[in-house]
């Protein structure tokens, strides 16, 4: 975590930090004054008519019965379609001026997998796996890098969408889509799943925190290491390693291995959990362990049971995974 | 032309020998007749408009707040699918069938519909489908516990409807019950179909049939063509759910976008299937309480076709997100905003018709008046989203459900009410208040702009649809509670509605044969109809049968 980057809290579309967002806001505006305009002179018409055709009180004799004009069916025609098709070409030029990018040799490739109810994040090239809060380099002049997203779905649909950073693209089981950013500042990004998924479809929160270049390589190393083994907590690491927490959470270097749920080797080097729906601080991640669904109703992760002492063991050891 | 003097003697309302309770009520069962049928229709479109209205309502006190704890998750999610189902299919489509029922065989002259009893099955079908909807409440889980009422959303996205991810049988009753109703649905579009083909009477060509039948006509034609996918699709998804089949399982090598394809080839003409009755009604009360005939009637009538075909080549633009080639976006995109021209004129028409008329503000024409401007931002959100990146930003946000709903409310609702102040003279005998029908149209029309209008802000600032909460400080909460706010507007207008419809049918005003003085065959019998709708079957000679009548000086026939 970069204590200097500020989290931008309204994920707003009109301040976009990345190359297709910003792609989008330029047509926005082409679009916004165009339908602006219509509005504002179908609006004006209805209004005369409104007020200058009125039947005035004890006006009873029938206006005069106009039947149409082909001239004036014409040119209402013609420039609707003029209008149209300039809209037309602007927008299939951005089409393929996103959907068509190739990446770069240098781009940061990352794949994203959706499930219900969190992302799980993987580096390929890196051999980096965290959840939930993606970490991507600032694309700096000198250093552009643009990062490659695969979004692939273990379950159903799910949807990625940062708004300040590119527009949505799904994520579709047994498809493999791609998108792409390249953000220009630092900070953390907020987005969320936009495609319904389910109970928890509303909790599936989604962070980009872009790093400066040298703060991503450092983020790199620190996540690469295996998990701390902090003796002080092996009570702890022992109650989760000899529960049924292992079959779905993995913590590097120890034999818990299991895929269904997060990773928590770098537990704590992200700064919420349950996808978002709690900050990662220490009450809130003993009352996620003591029952989850009262944080996030329909989770897929069970309330375990654990006695209180063994609830504070296992806190305190996820509290060491940094 | 015996049947169009207007000196026959109308029947006063209330004069009929009132039968007991029961005879009554056997006889709505048992009746084929096509105007028992179409009110039986607008009525319990009526009811689901009712439920799913309040539906909204709670849906919208839970997203006043952030974190609010009004409903939780499954609750929610159950009430949005049902809302939108409903609304689309139990609300929008018996309205069509309802309207077209009541007045396309009066506005031809005809006695009925071609298939009567073809009709009443198609009527039950669609109402016992509806009812099996909302069984699910108490039935889907069996003896196991609580009922489930589907929570997969409206359209039902695969594989969330798989068995893996939606267990027990809500979805299952979601296919079913749409499934029934799309059955009568198929009869009374053919039955329509049937009727405005062969029964038209004498001398109503095409070029004269009145544009209200015209756009019916052309709308039920598209239900045959779009619901078929719609149902093809629903047994691809049982013979998944029971019989191990893997069309949508993608476990199995089956494609979810394969029910997007099938969905939205039926999914989006049916915007157009719903909004087509809301231009027909327009196309209706905008000339005569203009005073003036439809302007450009040929070109309406081209652009209904138009609309008609073309809105079976757009539905790829529900599905920009899911990462189709870019050739394809482009098409789709090309196609969607091209649709736009057809409906831009239709505006245009319109006010052309407005255009130095003799304009009286009845209630049916203040709600159409305001149909205009609300439509008019209707599609300009419209071709907003069609424009591919933008759409990438505002796709499943509540930007769309912004739109949709100024589709549907200030596009077909308006004109529903419209057509209820208009007609129901006709259906009933009597008139619906002037003074409460005012404030049904203020509260309303208030209460839907407070709603829908901030609604397109949060999606803008990145809030999507179909969440059953929110973190606060997103920028969304001011916007949210103020939508919230709007809902409660809009509720005063539908209990001024309600109370206009319940006092009117007792005491309402006597309307007689022709209370807007109108040009259209329905208002040359009386008030309600006869069963057998005309004595004679009428000739007629122009677009405007009663205008030739009351204006021999001057018939419309002479200019054809």
């Amino acid at each position: 975590m970069n204590p200097g980057s500020p989290v931008h809290a309204i994920p707003d579309m009109f301040s976009p930090v990345s190359a297709p967002a910003e792609a989008i806001r330029q047509l926005w505006w082409l679009l916004g004054g165009i339908s602006g305009a219509i509005l504002l002179i179908v609006g004006g018409v209805v209004w005369w008519c409104a007020t200058r055709f009125r039947a005035l009180p004890g006006e009873d004799r029938e206006p005069p019965q106009v039947y149409g004009s082909n001239q004036i069916e014409f040119a209402w025609t013609i420039v609707p379609v003029l209008i149209v098709f300039v809209l037309f070409l602007a927008t299939a030029r951005t089409i393929y001026d996103v959907q068509a990018m190739a990446p770069p040799a240098d781009a940061l490739e990352v794949t994203l997998v959706g499930h219900q109810w969190w992302w799980e994040i993987r580096y390929p090239g890196l051999g980096v796996v965290t959840a939930n809060e993606l970490h991507v380099p600032a694309s700096v002049p000198g250093a552009k890098r643009p990062t490659f997203l695969t979004l692939e779905s273990a379950d159903v649909i799910h949807s990625f969408w940062v708004p300040q950073l590119a527009g949505k693209t799904d994520v579709v089981p047994a498809r493999r889509n791609r998108t792409w950013v390249e953000p220009t500042e630092t900070g953390t990004f907020l987005g969320q799943c936009a495609e319904f998924c389910g109970t928890q479809h509303a909790n599936m929160l989604l962070r980009v925190v872009v790093d400066s270049p040298g703060d991503f390589a450092a983020w790199v190393e620190a996540q690469k290491r295996p998990a701390v083994a902090d003796p002080l907590v092996a009570a702890g690491r022992a109650v989760f390693e000899s529960t049924s927490c292992v079959n779905c959470h993995t913590v590097a270097g120890t034999g818990a291995k299991g895929t269904f749920g997060p990773d928590l080797t770098h537990l704590m080097s992200r700064t919420t959990i349950a996808s978002g729906a709690a900050d990662n601080v220490h009450a809130q991640l003993r009352a996620w362990i003591v029952d989850p669904h009262a944080i996030k109703p329909g989770a897929l992760m069970p309330a375990m049971k654990l006695p209180d002492d063994q609830v504070d063991a296992v806190t305190a050891y996820l509290s060491t995974l940094r | 032309m015996a049947v169009l003097d207007r000196s026959l003697a109308s029947s006063s309302p209330g004069e009929a020998v009132r039968l007991p309770v029961a005879s009554r009520l056997h006889d709505w069962v048992v009746t084929a007749d096509h105007k028992k049928l179409g009110l039986m229709y607008i009525a319990s479109g009526l009811v689901f408009f009712l439920v799913a209205g309040v539906m909204a309502s709670m849906m919208r006190i839970q997203l006043a707040f952030p974190q609010n704890d009004f409903l939780g998750p499954n609750t929610f999610n159950r009430l949005m699918t049902m809302h939108g189902t409903t609304m689309v299919f139990f609300v929008g489509m018996p309205m069509f069938f309802g309207f077209a029922n009541y007045l396309v065989p009066l506005q031809i002259g005809a006695r009925d519909l071609a298939f009567p009893r073809l009709n009443a099955f198609g009527f039950w079908m669609f109402l016992f489908g509806g009812l099996l909807l909302y069984f699910s409440a108490i039935g889907s889980e069996g003896l196991y516990g609580a009922g489930s009422t589907p929570d997969v959303g409206w359209f039902a996205y695969a594989p969330l409807t798989s068995r893996t991810f939606s267990r027990g049988n809500a979805t299952d009753y979601w296919i079913l019950g749409i499934l029934l109703s799309s059955v009568g649905s198929t009869a009374t579009a053919i039955n329509l179909v049937t009727t405005v083909a062969t029964m038209r009477c004498p001398g109503m060509t095409l070029r004269r049939m009145p544009l209200f039948v015209w756009i019916l006509w052309v709308d039920a034609i598209l239900v045959l063509f779009v619901l078929s996918p719609l149902t093809a699709a629903q047994v691809m998804l049982l013979f998944d759910r029971f019989l191990g089949a893997h069309f949508f399982d993608t476990q199995a090598g089956g494609s979810a976008v394969l029910w997007q394809h099938f969905f939205w080839f039926f999914g989006h003409p049916e915007v157009y299937v719903l909004i087509l009755p809301a231009f027909a009604i327009a196309s209706e009360v905008i000339p005569v309480f203009s005073r003036k005939p439809l302007f450009g009637y040929p070109i309406m009538v081209a652009a209904t076709i138009c609309i008609g075909m073309i809105s079976m080549s757009v539905w790829v633009h529900h599905m920009f997100v899911v990462g189709l080639e870019p050739g394809a976006n482009t098409f789709f995109a090309a196609s969607t905003m091209a649709i736009a021209v057809p409906t831009g004129i239709k505006i245009f028409n319109w006010l052309g018709t407005m255009w130095g008329g003799r304009i009286r503000f009845r209630v049916p024409m203040l709600w159409c008046t305001a149909f205009l401007v609300e439509f008019v931002l209707a599609g300009l959100t419209g071709v907003i989203l069609a424009t591919v990146p933008i759409d990438w930003q505002l796709s499943d946000s509540y930007f769309v459900v912004a739109h949709f709903h100024f589709v549907l409310i200030g596009g077909l609702l308006f004109n529903i009410f419209a057509a209820i102040y208009y007609w129901f003279p006709k259906a009933t005998g009597r008139m619906l208040d002037e003074g409460l029908g005012r404030k049904h149209f203020f509260w309303f029309v208030l209460g839907f702009n407070l709603t829908f209008l901030p609604m397109h802000v949060p999606g803008l600032l990145g809030m999507p649809r179909r969440i059953y909460t929110y973190m606060p400080g997103r920028g969304w909460d001011a916007w949210n509670l103020v939508v919230t706010a709007g809902v409660a507007v809009q509720a005063v207008g539908i209990l001024f509605f309600l109370w206009n419809v319940i006092s009117s049918l007792r005491g309402g005003e006597p309307a007689g044969d022709d209370p807007w003085d109108a040009w259209t065959l329905e208002w040359a019998t009386t008030s309600p109809p006869p069963e057998y709708n005309f004595e004679e079957i009428p000739t007629v000679r122009s677009r405007r049968p009663l205008w030739d009548l009351k204006h021999p000086e001057d018939p419309d026939w002479r200019w054809e």
